[in-house]
C-alpha cells in the first residue's frame, strides 16, 4: 500500500514537471508517409532517419508513426486522412506525388499542419520543403570531369521532371568546367526503384564507355554494378560505400534530422507557420560523404573549392555562359538562373547526348 | 562502338533480365497447365529472394540459398493450394493476396538483411569454349542458374507433352471432372503443380538477390512476378515461346536503354509499356481464334473443383 501511495505521488510530481517544461501534451504524435521501404537505402531511408533523429531529440515526449510503400496519388489520401484522424499534430508526406492528396486532407483537417516534400502548393496548415540537391551534384561533377579516362559519364534516370533534369545539368556544367570533352549519356528507367534496372541502365552505360556512373534513383544497384566492372560511380540519398568501397568517390546525402526536429518542435511551442523551404549545402539538408581516398588531392580542392563557394553564395552552378543542348543560350554572361526557371527545367544543357522524353 | 562488339554486352544483360522472368513463368505455367491460376507470383518470388539472400549470407553456399528460395517459394505455394485447393476459396483473390503476404512477409524477413553485400553468383567459364569470340561469352559463361533456366523450360516441355505424367496434369487441367471421373487424384495432382510453381518462383526471386542484383531489398523484384503472368498468356501456354518471349520482353528493356544511351529518340514510356501491350494483342487474338491457340490454354483455369460424390 505504502509502496503505491509513493509511486504515484512520483508519477504526479514527474507530470507536473512534465507539464512545467513545456510540452503541452503527453502524446504528441507526427506521422510520415513514404513512397518506398525503408530499406531502399537512400531516398525514403533518409527520411526514416530524420524520424529516428525527433524521437532521439525529444526524448520519448513524442511519438511517431510512419506508413511505408504508399501509392503516389489518390490512394495516399486514405493513409494521410488516417493518419490525421488517429491524433497526428504533424504530418509529413514525403514524395511529390502526394501533394494534392495532402491538401485535400489538410482541408478537412485544419488543425494538423502537413509539410510535403518536393511540392509547390501550400495552404495555411501545408508548408513544403525540398533540398538543393543539384548544389551537391554540382561538387559531383567537378570530382567526374577530373576522375573519367572515358570522358564518357553516364547518368541513371528516373523520370524526367525538372528535378532530375536540374540535377544531370549542374553534374555537366560542373563537369564540363573542368573537361570541356566531357559528355554525358542518360538512361532513364521510368521508374524511382527497380533495382534490376537501375543495375541493367548501369551496365548498358558502361557498355557504351561511361566510366562513371551518377543516378537519381533510389537503389544501390548501380553502384554495385560499377564495382564489379570496376568504374566510378557516386552515391545517391545516402552513403553507399557499403556496396560499393572502392567504386563510390563520395555520395550526395539528403540529411532531413535538423529540419524535421525544428518544424516538431514549432509545432510544440505553437510557433509552426506555414512556409516553403528548399534549403542547400548551406542549411546542411545536402550533404557529401567523405570522399573516396582515390581521389587526388588537387580534384578534391577542386570539390571542396565548389562546394565552399555555394555555401558562402560565391558560385551557383547555373551562372552563364552556357548554352543549352540545341545551342541557343541557356545563361548569358554573368547571368544565374532564377529558381522559376530552375523549377520548370525542361532542357538539358550542351554537353548531354539524346533527347529529353517529353 | 564500332562493329558488332556492342552485341556480345547487350545479349549478356538481356540473358541475366530475362532469367528471373523463364523461372518464375515455367513454374507458373505448370501451376495453370493443371488447371491452378496462382496469381501470387510475385509474393512468392519476394519470398524466395529474401530467403535465397539469408540463407547465403549465413551459410555460405549459393547450393543451400537457391534450395532454401525454391523451398520458400513451394511453402508459400502451398499455402495458396491449402486455401484453394482444399479450402476452395478463390484463386483470384488468393493469388493477390498471396503476393500482398509475400511482399510484407518478405521485408519482415529482410529487415536485418538491407545494406548487407553478398558477391555475386560466380559465372562458369566452360575452359576453352568460353573463349570463343562472339559466341563464348553469350553460351559459354553464364552462371549456373541461367543453365538451370533453359534446362527446365526443356523439362517441362518434355514433361507436359512427352509423359504419361504430364498427360495427366494436361487432362486436370482441360477437364477436371472427366479426370475425376476416370479416378485421378485431381486435388493431389494440382497441389504439386502448384507447389512445382511455388519452387520455381523461388528461384526465380534467388536469382535477382543473389546474380541479378546481389543484395536484399524491399519490393526488390518490382512487378516482376506480373510480368511472368503476362508472359504465360503471351506465349499462349507453350514452354518454348514462354522462353522465347521471356527474352524479348527482356530484350525490349535492354534495347531501349541502349538506344537511350546511344542518344537515339525513342519514346521510353512506349517501350516500357510494350510487354503488355502484346499480352494484351495476344488476349484478343486467343479470344478471337478459339480453335487455333486456344488448345493450348487450360479450360479449367481458375475453376474450383468441387469432387462429385
Amino acid at each position: 500500500m505504502k509502496l503505491k501511495h509513493i509511486s504515484s505521488l512520483i508519477g504526479a510530481v514527474a507530470l507536473a514537471a512534465g507539464m512545467l517544461a513545456g510540452t503541452a501534451h503527453a502524446e504528441d504524435k507526427v506521422g510520415f508517409v513514404y513512397v518506398g521501404p525503408v530499406g531502399d537505402h537512400g531516398w525514403t531511408y533518409r527520411h526514416d532517419v530524420g524520424r529516428k533523429a525527433i524521437e532521439e531529440a525529444f526524448d520519448g515526449k513524442v511519438k511517431t508513426s510512419a506508413v511505408e510503400n504508399v501509392k503516389e496519388g489518390p490512394d495516399s489520401e486514405r493513409v494521410i486522412r488516417k493518419l490525421a484522424s488517429e491524433g497526428h499534430k504533424l504530418i509529413f508526406t514525403t514524395s511529390f506525388g502526394f501533394m494534392n492528396p495532402t491538401l485535400k486532407v489538410a482541408k478537412q483537417f485544419p488543425d494538423v499542419k502537413f509539410e510535403h516534400a518536393t511540392g509547390y502548393k501550400r495552404a495555411d496548415n501545408v508548408s513544403t520543403y525540398s533540398a538543393r540537391f543539384y548544389e551537391g551534384r554540382y561538387v559531383v561533377g567537378k570530382i567526374a570531369g577530373k576522375m573519367t579516362k572515358t570522358n564518357v559519364i553516364g547518368y541513371v534516370g528516373s523520370v524526367a521532371i525538372p528535378e532530375v533534369v536540374r540535377g544531370i545539368n549542374a553534374m555537366t556544367l560542373a563537369a564540363r568546367s573542368v573537361n570541356p570533352n566531357v559528355t554525358v549519356k542518360v538512361a532513364w528507367i521510368n521508374s524511382w526503384y527497380d533495382p534490376g534496372k537501375e543495375g541493367d541502365a548501369a551496365k548498358i552505360l558502361i557498355d557504351q564507355g561511361a566510366d562513371i556512373i551518377l543516378q537519381h534513383t533510389d537503389s544501390p544497384a548501380p553502384l554495385q554494378v560499377a564495382e564489379s566492372r570496376g568504374v566510378w560511380a557516386v552515391g545517391q540519398a545516402s552513403d553507399m560505400s557499403k556496396f560499393a568501397p572502392k567504386a563510390q568517390l563520395t555520395a550526395i546525402i539528403d540529411n532531413w534530422d535538423k529540419y524535421y526536429v525544428e518544424r516538431t518542435k514549432a509545432v510544440l511551442d505553437g510557433t509552426w507557420k506555414s512556409q516553403d523551404i528548399w534549403g542547400g549545402l548551406d542549411t546542411g539538408m545536402v550533404e557529401l560523404s567523405p570522399y573516396n581516398e582515390a581521389i587526388p588531392e588537387d580534384v578534391v580542392a577542386l570539390a571542396e573549392e565548389a562546394r565552399k563557394g555555394i555555401i558562402d553564395g560565391s558560385i551557383h552552378p547555373f551562372t552563364g555562359p552556357f548554352k543549352k543542348q540545341d545551342g541557343s543560350v541557356g545563361a548569358a554572361e554573368g547571368e544565374t538562373l532564377g529558381d522559376d526557371v530552375l523549377l520548370g527545367m525542361d532542357w538539358y544543357v550542351e554537353g548531354v547526348e539524346g533527347q529529353l522524353p517529353k | 562502338m564500332s562493329g558488332f562488339d556492342w552485341i556480345v554486352p547487350v545479349f549478356l544483360t538481356v540473358i541475366t533480365a530475362a532469367t528471373p522472368l523463364v523461372f518464375a513463368a515455367i513454374g507458373e505455367l505448370v501451376s495453370e497447365k493443371s488447371g491452378v491460376l496462382n496469381l501470387g507470383v510475385e509474393g512468392m518470388m519476394l519470398v524466395g529472394a529474401a530467403t535465397g539472400f539469408i540463407a547465403v549470407t549465413v551459410t555460405g553456399s549459393y547450393f543451400l540459398g537457391v534450395a532454401a528460395a525454391a523451398f520458400a517459394g513451394a511453402a508459400m505455394a502451398l499455402l495458396f493450394g491449402i486455401l484453394t485447393l482444399s479450402l476452395m476459396a478463390n484463386q483470384v483473390a488468393t493469388g493477390l493476396a498471396l503476393t500482398l503476404f509475400g511482399v510484407g512477409l518478405s521485408a519482415l524477413m529482410g529487415q536485418d538483411f538491407v545494406g548487407v553485400p553478398v558477391d555475386a553468383l560466380t559465372k562458369l567459364n566452360i575452359p576453352g569454349l568460353s573463349d570463343i569470340p562472339f559466341l563464348g561469352p553469350i553460351l559459354f559463361a553464364q552462371d549456373a542458374l541461367v543453365y538451370l533456366s533453359i534446362i527446365m523450360v526443356g523439362v517441362v516441355g518434355w514433361f507436359l507433352y512427352k509423359t504419361k505424367a504430364g498427360l495427366i496434369l494436361r487432362a486436370v487441367g482441360d477437364s477436371h471432372d472427366a479426370a475425376h471421373a476416370i479416378g485421378y487424384p485431381v486435388i493431389a495432382i494440382r497441389y504439386l503443380a502448384v507447389l512445382f510453381g511455388g519452387a520455381m518462383s523461388g528461384i526465380g526471386g534467388a536469382y535477382l538477390s543473389l546474380a541479378y542484383t546481389p543484395m536484399w531489398a524491399e519490393n526488390m523484384t518490382a512487378g516482376r512476378g506480373w510480368i511472368a503472368l503476362a508472359l504465360i498468356v503471351f506465349a499462349t501456354w507453350k514452354p518454348g515461346l514462354v522462353l522465347l518471349g521471356a527474352y524479348m520482353f527482356g530484350g525490349i528493356t535492354i534495347l531501349q536503354l541502349h538506344a537511350q544511351a546511344a542518344g537515339l529518340d525513342v519514346p521510353s514510356q512506349f517501350l516500357s509499356m510494350l510487354p503488355y501491350v502484346a499480352t494484351i494483342v495476344v488476349l484478343v487474338l486467343i479470344s478471337k481464334d478459339q480453335s487455333r491457340i486456344r488448345k493450348h490454354a487450360p479450360a479449367c483455369i481458375g475453376r474450383v473443383f468441387h469432387p462429385a460424390a
